[in-house]
C-alpha cells in the first residue's frame, strides 16, 4: 500500500494530521512509517501535483477525501468536514480508516 | 509585529459587505477579528464568534478579511458579500481590508486572530478564540473571558494566547 502525505508549511494542521494518519495505520496493523511525506512549497508545485490544500492524503494514488470539482490547486489550508458536519483542518479519522481498509481489501 | 498588550490600537475605516464604511469607535469596548472565507480554522470558529457577538450587545465587533483575493479568489469582496447574504446576515460587519494596511498595522498573523480593545483604545487581549478549533463546546471562552474582564475594567487573566489558523495571505 502506498500512503502519501502532502503538506504545506504555511498551514499548521500537518503535524496533527500526520499523527492521526499514523495512529490509523497502527490501529490497522500497518507500519506507520510507510507514510511518504512530500512538502509542497510553491504554487507551481501545487499545480503540478494537483494539490488542493494542506494536508492532502493519497492512498494508492487516491485522495481519501475527493476534492470538489473545480477546486483550485494552490498553497492553502484544506477545509475538511467531520462526520458530524463540523469544519476541521484535518480529515476525520473514521474517513481515513475507511480509506485504509478499502485499500487493504483491494490488494 | 503584532501589537503589544496595552499598545494603542490603530484606527481604520473599511467597507462592509453592503458598502458602508466602519471605523474603530472611541470609548467603547471593541473586538477586532481578522478572519476569512477559505480557512478551515476560521470556518470552524465562525459560529462561536458569532454567538459571542450576539451575547455581548454592548461591545462593537468587526470581522476583517485581509487576504490577497488575487491568489485566493474565495476571499474576494464579492465572495464575502455572497457569504453574508447566503447566511442571511451576520451580527457583526464583515469588512474588506483590500490594501492589507489594517492587518499590517495590527500585526495580524492568522485567520482568525482576535484583538480586544478597551474604552481608551488600548489592546487588552490578542490571540485565539479558545484552545481548539475542533471543539465547539469551548464556546470561544478566551474571547469571552477577555471581554468580561475588559468590560469590568479589569485585567484579562489571559491577555495573550497563540493565534492559531491559516497564515494571512499577503500580496507578493
Amino acid at each position: 500500500m502506498r500512503v502519501e502525505f502532502l503538506w504545506w508549511e504555511g498551514c499548521p494542521s500537518h503535524p496533527e494530521a500526520l499523527a492521526e494518519l499514523r495512529d490509523v495505520l497502527r490501529s490497522e496493523n500497518l507500519d506507520p512509517d510507510l507514510v511518504e511525506r512530500r512538502e509542497i512549497a510553491t504554487d507551481e508545485q501545487a499545480a503540478r501535483e494537483r494539490f488542493p490544500g494542506s494536508p492532502t492524503i493519497l492512498i494508492d494514488g487516491e485522495d481519501v477525501v475527493a476534492p470538489d470539482d473545480g477546486e483550485p490547486f494552490s498553497l492553502t489550508c484544506r477545509v475538511y468536514r467531520l462526520r458530524d458536519g463540523r469544519y476541521s483542518a484535518t480529515p476525520d479519522a473514521d474517513v481515513l480508516r475507511a480509506a485504509v481498509r478499502r485499500a487493504k481489501e483491494n490488494r | 509585529m503584532t501589537l503589544a498588550i496595552r499598545e494603542k490600537a490603530p484606527e481604520f475605516t473599511l467597507p462592509d459587505t453592503d458598502g458602508r464604511h466602519h471605523s474603530l469607535p472611541v470609548g467603547q469596548v471593541t473586538a477586532v477579528i481578522f478572519t476569512c472565507n477559505h480557512c478551515p480554522y476560521a470556518l470552524a470558529w465562525h459560529d462561536r464568534i458569532l454567538r459571542v457577538a450576539r451575547d455581548y450587545d454592548d461591545v462593537r465587533f468587526f470581522a476583517i478579511n485581509p487576504n490577497d483575493a488575487e491568489r485566493y479568489p474565495g476571499d474576494s469582496y464579492e465572495a464575502m458579500r455572497e457569504r453574508v447574504e447566503r447566511d442571511g446576515g451576520w451580527p457583526l460587519p464583515y469588512l474588506h481590508d483590500e490594501s492589507q494596511d489594517v492587518a499590517r498595522a495590527y500585526g495580524a498573523k492568522t485567520t482568525p486572530h482576535i484583538f480586544v480593545i478597551d474604552t481608551d483604545g488600548a489592546v487588552r487581549y490578542a490571540g485565539a478564540p479558545d484552545a481548539d478549533h475542533r471543539d465547539p463546546s469551548l464556546d470561544a471562552v478566551w474571547l469571552r473571558e477577555a471581554l468580561d474582564a475588559v468590560r469590568a475594567g479589569e485585567e484579562p487573566a489571559r491577555a495573550e494566547t497563540e493565534p492559531v489558523g491559516c497564515s494571512v495571505k499577503w500580496r507578493q
